[in-house]
């Protein structure tokens, strides 16, 4: 399972979904594998703001991988090098509604030390195996071969 | 402009919309003058060859479009269309290479027929090389006929512009597929649904009943980063080296796989946020194996099992128990899903049977937050189905505000009680049964 996903998913207990703790599930015993992949700058510019950033901040510090900055890069820091000044305020515009225009797309071409970055923990660092911990709950579910199992007990439906 | 596009005449229920679906995703003005599903020979509005050719590039069902170059009932009246339309278009061709063909619906003629047809036109006055193949331009004759008439009814002339993607078709063969099963959705439909949710590079599509993956594969195929999960772990694990990575290797997608997960979708992890650009699924409907939901039949169960003093669901190859779950309860949760899921204008495409009789007829489910933007029908032998689209509406636009009514959960209960598809199918569709 991909760090991306991890970032995606929280305790599958329906008493859990609505607690803060339930999010994020803490890796326990994980097996860490590099699996590498093609940087698809489109897809990092698009998810970045769906990204729960201090979530994703502590499960690398549990699973003991280079801290993160404190405050997540938005999007106009994947396209270009992120020394250019004033690009901050104004990066926050809604998502592209498909249609990239051509200038967008050659921006896309090259993208920056921080979409590289990214792209290494968010969809090439993988829990090969292990355990994701419910903070709320206790409730382990078990990842094999890279695929998490969060069927339920039936004592916890 | 005019122009005609040139449907392969299968699946005549999906023709229009994703026509209209894609001219959606490309931002193209599309008005559709002369369709009918009688016909694989449609008429448009376009501003631009451009926008023709957008269009039509990623389309399934269309196997190319061509610029109008004249119609009529009969041979006279398109040869007067042709003449007044092209005045101006034809001295540009006069030296081009060119190769002239004729294309007829439920009608052939024959070689000298043929030949004779196309000096009919010799009044165009192209000059350039006769060649079959990388010509300037490319001209074709479309006559349609009913069957068995011995004239055509309807005739047209077009400037061949651009082929569709029709090619995936045979790509994604299942045949020459390495890991499928009975419920494996043909390729074709896969794609045309893909292009129905709209996959686009950067976005992201979840399959919450995966299976072995054909409908994410369409999607990847046409540039979307996807994920899937399935209650059943044999999908996404499969057996030995075939399974739904290895369908996504068979096709050089890997890089468009995100992950696949073992969930329930009433259990389902993802955080419910808007994290979703679309979703496709074929909910299964019980004709193979009944539903299916996390829970016990009777509502026991809700005491932990210890086994050797470790709990159950702690052992390994613990299997949770499943209790059986009503089709249109099922539904209701994936719009329910999607509708908390999907970002603004996100689309939720969903397959579900609509037996051919009214007593059986499924009703197609509603939520305030979707916009049904397309109900296209599959029809088979013995019964049908459909592919429901749906489009997320902006939060300000929802004008129905009352919760929808929860389908009664069923308790203590058959599957086959609850799936009057899945009866009905089994009694071999009898009319006579009146009891369901
Ligand atoms: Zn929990």
């Amino acid at each position: 399972m991909k760090l991306l996903t991890l970032n995606f998913v929280t305790c599958a207990r329906k008493s859990c979904k609505t607690l803060p703790a339930a999010f994020p599930l803490h890796p326990r015993d994980a097996e860490l594998e590099i699996v590498e992949m093609e940087l698809n700058p489109k897809f990092l510019v698009n998810i970045l703001p769906r990204v729960e950033w201090q979530a994703l901040r502590t499960v690398c510090q549990e699973l003991g991988l280079p801290t993160l900055p404190d405050i997540m890069p938005v999007q106009q820091d994947l396209l270009q090098p992120p020394s250019l000044p004033g690009r901050e305020s104004e990066s926050q515009e809604g998502e592209a509604e498909g249609e990239g225009g051509s200038e967008e797309e050659d921006a896309l071409q090259k993208p920056s030390q921080t979409a590289q970055d990214l792209h290494r923990v968010l969809l090439e660092t993988t829990i090969a195996n292990g355990k994701l911990v419910c903070g709320a709950c206790g409730h382990e579910y078990a990842v094999k071969e890279g695929i998490a199992n969060f069927l339920l007990p039936s004592h916890m439906v | 402009m005019e122009y005609l596009v040139r449907f392969a005449q299968v699946h005549t229920g999906f023709h229009a919309a994703e026509l209209e679906s894609l001219a959606s995703l490309n931002g193209i003005e599309l008005e559709i003058l002369k369709y009918s599903a009688n016909s694989p020979f449609c008429i448009v509005w376009l501003a631009s060859e451009e926008s023709a050719r957008r269009l039509i590039s990623r389309s399934i069902l269309a196997s190319g479009i061509y610029e109008v170059w004249g119609s009529g009932n009969d041979y006279a009246t398109l040869h007067e269309d042709v003449l007044s339309r092209t005045s101006q278009i034809r001295p540009k061709y006069r030296k081009s290479s060119f190769r002239f063909t004729v294309d007829g619906y439920q009608g052939k003629r024959s070689q000298a027929s043929q030949r004779a047809l196309i000096e009919s036109f010799s009044y165009l006055g192209f000059d350039g090389p006769i060649r079959m193949h990388n010509v300037e331009l490319n001209i074709c004759l479309f006559e349609e006929y009913q069957a068995h008439a011995p004239e055509p009814e309807r005739v047209f002339l077009g400037r061949w512009l651009a082929e569709s993607s029709r090619a995936a078709v045979t790509k994604y063969d299942l045949k020459k597929r390495h890991y499928i099963s009975t419920t494996s959705m043909d390729a074709e439909v896969a794609l045309v649904t893909a292009n129905m949710v709209q996959a686009q590079p950067g976005k992201l599509v979840y399959d919450p009943f995966v299976g072995t993956g054909s409908l994410l594969i369409a999607c990847a195929h046409f540039g979307a980063v996807t994920i899937g999960s399935d209650i059943d772990g044999r999908c996404i694990r499969g057996k030995a080296e075939r399974h739904i990575v290895s369908n996504y290797q068979q096709y050089q997608l890997l890089h468009r796989y995100l992950d696949g997960f073992i969930s329930d979708l009433t259990h389902c992890p993802l955080r419910q946020t808007r994290l979703l650009d679309g979703i496709v699924c074929d909910p299964p409907y019980g004709v193979r194996e009944g539903l299916k939901v996390l829970g016990t039949k009777d509502g026991s169960g809700k005491e932990e099992v210890i086994i050797d003093g470790v709990p159950a669901h702690l052992r390994p190859n613990f299997i949770p128990p499943k209790k059986p779950y009503s089709f249109e309860a099922m539904l209701d949760d994936v719009l329910e899903f999607a509708a908390s899921s999907l970002v603004e204008s996100g689309r939720l495409c969903m397959w579900m049977p609509s037996a051919n009789e009214d007593e059986v007829e499924l009703e197609i489910p509603t939520h305030p937050a979707l916009e049904i933007v397309a109900v296209c029908v599959q029809p088979f032998n013995k019964w049908s189905r459909r592919l429901l689209t749906y489009r997320r509406l902006p939060d300000a636009d929802i004008r129905d505000e009352t919760p929808r009514a929860k389908k009664e959960q069923a308790v203590g209960a058959h599957a086959d009680e609850l799936n009057r598809f899945r009866k009905k199918y089994f009694e071999g569709f009898k009319t006579t049964s009146k009891d369901i």
